[in-house]
């Protein structure tokens, strides 16, 4: 009889517990007006950074499409012409893609970078109506002013 | 003649509004209880909602599977649609009012044995579960049809008896004098626990959480409705929120004193007491889990029957020994 009435208040304290919620606040964002506060070293999409002076970090190593566990990054590197060049180094990347469908967005990219050039910034929002339209490339990836991507252009790496 | 038709017709569209509404305010109130905030995108605080789905539900595709029966499996949603309104025929929900220069009596029937009436008509709902999980040559619906038999037959015993307990107090079979009967004083004061049993039987009574067992999503899909599209799920489930209209306006017409209230408003007292165990409906739904099926029936023969047996022989041991 114990054990029943008990099981009977289990029931009565369980809708107590159910209408306690009721008055808490809901913990729903509303996605497109609001938007969550993503913690700092969250994983977007991809950035190639420029030095404060304007050059490209990269240099071409391909030490990143080696790194690549899902093989997302196609890169092709070039001679800096005298008086033309793109970076600090020998070489710069005269083209550089990445496939953000086959990206697993793991950083290892961000991590073997010898420049600290390709960077994953907070962005998350990556849709696209095609395939293509999800193969960044060079002029998408590369930040359009030393700084844009949100890392501090005058780091080392 | 026309007054019965007119009234009629406003209380089906009162009815059906009600209900596509009713949807609306259980997906609102279970996300306030799930800390979400429910569906508020279609128009002010998402209120356009219900007409939304419901003109996606008539705009869907009309099938039908194969190797059915057709003529019952479209009969089926009709006839779960049909009893849930035609239990409200009976119902008061107020007195007379004066309207253009007529009285006008708020209740479409006057029956003198209403509650009879009633019982015998919303047992006949089990037939659209029935039917439907029969004729839709599916498994899931079957056994979804074959549970909610059974669980509608052996909750309708301590529900009838609960209810009988109320008849015996009142002494009477008419609805509109049971509610008059409790002008001060609220049958739940004298019978509390056989309000307590028919709120139990009638959670089983519309196949609600935590009775769903006919249409349990987790083991049978859908249950007797798996098969149903469209409009005919639809009518489905506007019998279902009618029949939980129809079984809280029961309840307030037995226990809670109808139509009756502090000042002489006609509707209002009536929607407001059927709104707040509306209410205790969604939120019973929020917090219990669905009963196993051996523990439900063992908990309407074992528990509920022998506690409504016995209440209903002290009701009667008061009414001709004590009074």
């Amino acid at each position: 009889m114990r054990k029943r009435l008990y099981q009977v208040w289990i029931y009565l304290k369980g809708l107590l517990i159910v209408m306690k919620y009721a008055f808490k606040k809901p913990i729903t964002i509303q996605y497109p007006e609001e938007r969550r506060v993503l913690p700092p070293r969250s994983r977007g999409r991809h950035y190639l950074t420029k030095w404060t002076d304007g050059y490209e970090r990269c240099v071409g190593c391909e030490l990143c499409a080696i790194v690549c566990p899902s093989q997302a990054i196609y890169v092709r590197p070039a001679q800096n012409e005298p008086g033309h060049a793109h970076s600090h180094g020998e070489r710069y990347a005269s083209d550089f893609q990445i496939n953000m469908l086959r990206c697993i967005y793991c950083g290892m990219c961000e991590e073997a970078c010898p420049t600290g050039a390709i960077i994953l910034s907070g962005e998350y929002e990556l849709s696209g109506y095609t395939r293509e339209d999800l193969i960044f490339t060079k002029e998408k990836l590369t930040e359009k002013y030393p700084g844009e991507s949100g890392r501090d252009p005058k780091r080392e790496i | 003649m026309i007054e019965v038709l007119v009234k009629g017709l406003i209380l089906v569209m009162v009815l059906f509004g009600a209900a596509a509404y009713m949807t609306f305010i259980e997906r609102v109130v279970l996300a306030l209880f799930q800390l979400r905030l429910g569906p508020n995108r279609v128009g002010p605080f998402g209120l356009l909602q219900p007409i939304a789905d419901g003109i996606k539900l008539l705009t869907k595709e009309r099938f039908q599977p194969a190797n059915i029966d057709a003529f019952t499996y479209w009969l089926a949603p009709s006839i779960s649609l049909f009893v849930a309104l035609a239990v409200f025929a009976f119902i008061p929900f107020g007195g007379t009012v004066h309207l253009f220069g007529q009285e006008i009596q708020l209740r479409i029937a006057d029956v003198n044995s209403g509650i009879v009436l009633l019982l015998a008509i919303s047992s006949l709902a089990v037939y659209g579960i029935v039917l439907a999980g029969w004729s839709s040559n599916n498994r899931y619906s079957l056994l979804g049809g074959l549970r909610g038999t059974a669980q509608l037959i052996s909750f309708e015993i301590p529900m009838g008896i609960s209810l009988l307990t109320v008849i015996l107090s009142v002494g009477t079979l008419s609805l509109p004098e049971i509610v008059e009967a409790q002008r001060g004083h609220w049958l739940i004061w004298s019978n509390p626990i056989s309000f307590l049993i028919y709120l139990i039987t009638s959670f089983a009574e519309t196949n609600r959480a935590p009775f769903d067992l006919p249409e349990a999503e987790q083991e049978l899909t859908a249950g007797y409705h798996t098969e149903y599209g469209g409009m005919k799920f639809a009518m489905f489930f506007l019998g279902e929120y009618v029949n939980i209209l129809v079984v809280s306006s029961i309840a307030v017409t037995l226990f809670f004193g109808g139509w009756l209230g502090p000042y002489d408003w006609p509707v209002i007292w009536f929607v407001l007491k059927v709104a707040v165990i509306v209410f205790f409906f969604m939120w019973v739904r929020a917090t219990l889990p669905r009963f196993r099926y051996d523990q439900l029936m063992s908990f309407s023969w074992k528990v509920l029957i022998p506690i409504s047996v016995i209440n209903l022989i002290v009701t009667a041991f008061f009414l001709l020994v004590v009074k």
